[in-house]
């Protein structure tokens, strides 16, 4: 029964004997010039990662470390060949993950089940441009349906909204991921885990959680309180679940406190987003324009007079 | 060195043959004609201005034609130029112009964000077409979606006609039908050039964001009120 050690040795010296016998050849560190021992069963069962769909959390961590070091391809930042590689997706699978952001079901976590390592920047880049324009656009006509039976009413475009949905939107997507991503990683740099995720997917998922704010939107156009919020509330559970379902096993492992903290700050950001587009954009109470653009927080106490 | 000695035979007489010094040698040295034709051809540097301007005019006019009746022809990639883009954002940004123009920021776009949208726009859409695998070229891409624009900006014309008899339901109904049809032109007319040079499971990838783009000049169009 030959140690593990022992075993590690001797790869190594079969290995230098291949490259004696013929110095040219590219040495691969888990090629097919493995000795076949018995212990390179276990390094096999590492090589056919690609095929591995094991529920074994452990398995998927490791395949996900493997392939994960292989991502930046093609050159430096500086190449264009980097940047293609962010957006080597078709259109079925950008459709696929659209439909996973709305059905989240407990158990597949995004990240895992429908990136498998592939994460791109079309879908969360388009998501948000789409959203910025639905959201200004869809804010204009409420306010153009809810004034239109006053005399007084002047019908104005508002540009200016896109201007603002643009900064927040894009703010939100960009700038949380990046904290998210840079607490996630100095936790687990401090506690010595494996398997976290990287920058990439971490605004990919953001992004594609986006996804669902582009209906609700569409349809915050009509014009009933109730049904307004309870659109919010909706939206907030599904694309709230997508973010906890992925975000809970990478924090589960951390301290009980921490876990829930970070949890928690994820689904109130997300919240606040949406609270804040539907009343900046959407303003339901009887009020005069305000000449200049005024902050949220002068809309919610005109929300709140009462009627 | 035997082929050497019967190559100069012919010349073997002329070592003795003297011109007198009173016959002046004369002739023409120069090239015959041909290479300088051509020269003149590339050298416009020496025709009037109006046919330099009138040329150009003309590429841009055959373009616009190509654009009203779209078909698979590649007239519009080969020789693709900027001035046709540069013409419709302007026109297009100054139509646009005049409408809810006392508070400015309640009002429609200005002129800068007209223009910023559309290029920005066409670059962004360039680019996401590019990374997709795309075999166009960054110009030809940005000529085709500015040429796109043309369906558009005759809308833009015509709402602004239609704006002189009124506000009412009626003219807002037909600036929508008018604005509606020539965005369905516009995306068609460029997905006619588009698509051939995208991979074909990505096609509605490239195509939504077209799509997209000019949804939204579709909606400052329609949404202008003088």
């Amino acid at each position: 029964m030959a140690s593990p050690n022992d075993l590690r040795f001797q790869e190594f010296e079969e290995a230098a004997d291949l490259l004696s016998a013929d110095p040219g050849a590219s040495t691969v560190s888990m090629s097919a010039s493995a000795p076949p021992t018995s212990a390179a069963g276990s390094a096999a069962a590492g090589e056919d990662v690609k095929l591995d769909l094991s529920d074994d959390e452990q398995g998927q961590e490791e395949q996900s470390e493997l392939l994960g070091g292989q991502k930046p391809s093609g050159g430096g930042f500086w190449t264009f060949e980097y940047y293609q590689s962010f957006f080597n997706v078709d259109t079925v699978q950008v459709l696929d993950r659209l439909k996973g952001s709305v059905m989240p079901l407990p158990g597949r976590n995004f990240i895992k089940h429908y990136l498998r390592n592939n994460p791109d920047l079309y879908g969360p880049f388009w998501i948000c441009v789409t959203l910025v324009f639905s959201v200004a656009i869809s804010g204009n006509l409420s306010t153009f349906f809810h004034d239109m039976g006053n005399p007084s009413y002047r019908y104005r475009p508002q540009f200016h909204r896109v201007t603002i949905a643009a900064v927040v939107i894009f703010m939100y997507a960009w700038l949380v991921p990046v904290a998210l991503w840079g607490f996630l990683t100095w936790r687990q740099g401090a506690e010595r885990q494996i398997g976290g995720y990287s920058f990439l997917e971490t605004v990919c998922v953001y992004g594609y959680s986006l996804f669902i704010y582009i209906p609700t939107s569409i349809l915050w156009i009509i014009p009933y309180e109730w049904l307004q919020w309870t659109l919010v509330l909706v939206a907030m559970a599904i694309s709230g679940s997508v973010l906890v379902l992925t975000f809970w096993p990478v924090v589960r492992d951390d301290t009980r406190v921490m876990a829930v903290a970070t949890v928690a700050t994820i689904v109130a950001l997300h919240t606040l987003l949406a609270i804040g587009c539907k009343l900046y954009f959407f303003q339901s109470a009887v009020h005069t324009e305000p000449p200049a653009p005024t902050s949220p927080p002068v809309h919610t106490t005109l929300v709140a007079k009462p009627h | 060195m035997a082929s050497l000695e019967e190559a100069s035979k012919p010349f073997a007489g002329l070592s003795d043959v003297s011109i007198s010094e009173d016959i002046p040698v004369e002739g023409d040295i120069s090239v015959p004609v041909g290479p300088s034709r051509r020269d003149d051809e590339f050298s416009t540097l020496d025709e009037p201005v109006k046919e330099t301007i009138l040329r150009d005019l003309r590429a841009v006019g055959k373009k616009f034609i190509h654009v009203l009746y779209p078909k698979r022809s590649s007239a519009l990639l080969r020789d693709w130029d900027l001035w046709g883009p540069l013409l419709l954002c302007v026109t297009l940004a100054l139509l646009l112009q005049g409408g809810a123009a006392d508070s400015d920021d309640q009002g429609g776009p200005q002129f800068a964000e007209v223009f910023v949208i559309v290029w920005f726009g066409s670059i962004i859409i360039t680019l996401n077409s590019k990374l997709l695998g795309g075999t166009l070229s960054f110009f030809q891409s940005l000529c085709v979606l500015g040429y796109c624009i043309l369906p558009l900006t005759v809308a833009m014309a015509v709402c602004r006609i239609v704006l002189l008899s009124g506000t009412g339901k009626v003219s807002a109904a037909i600036r929508l039908v008018v604005v509606t049809s020539s965005f369905g032109w516009s995306t068609f007319a460029s997905t006619a050039f588009l698509a051939d040079s995208q991979p074909s499971n990505r096609k509605a990838l490239v195509v939504y964001p077209v799509f997209l783009f000019y949804f939204v000049i579709g909606w400052m169009i329609l949404t202008f009120t003088p």
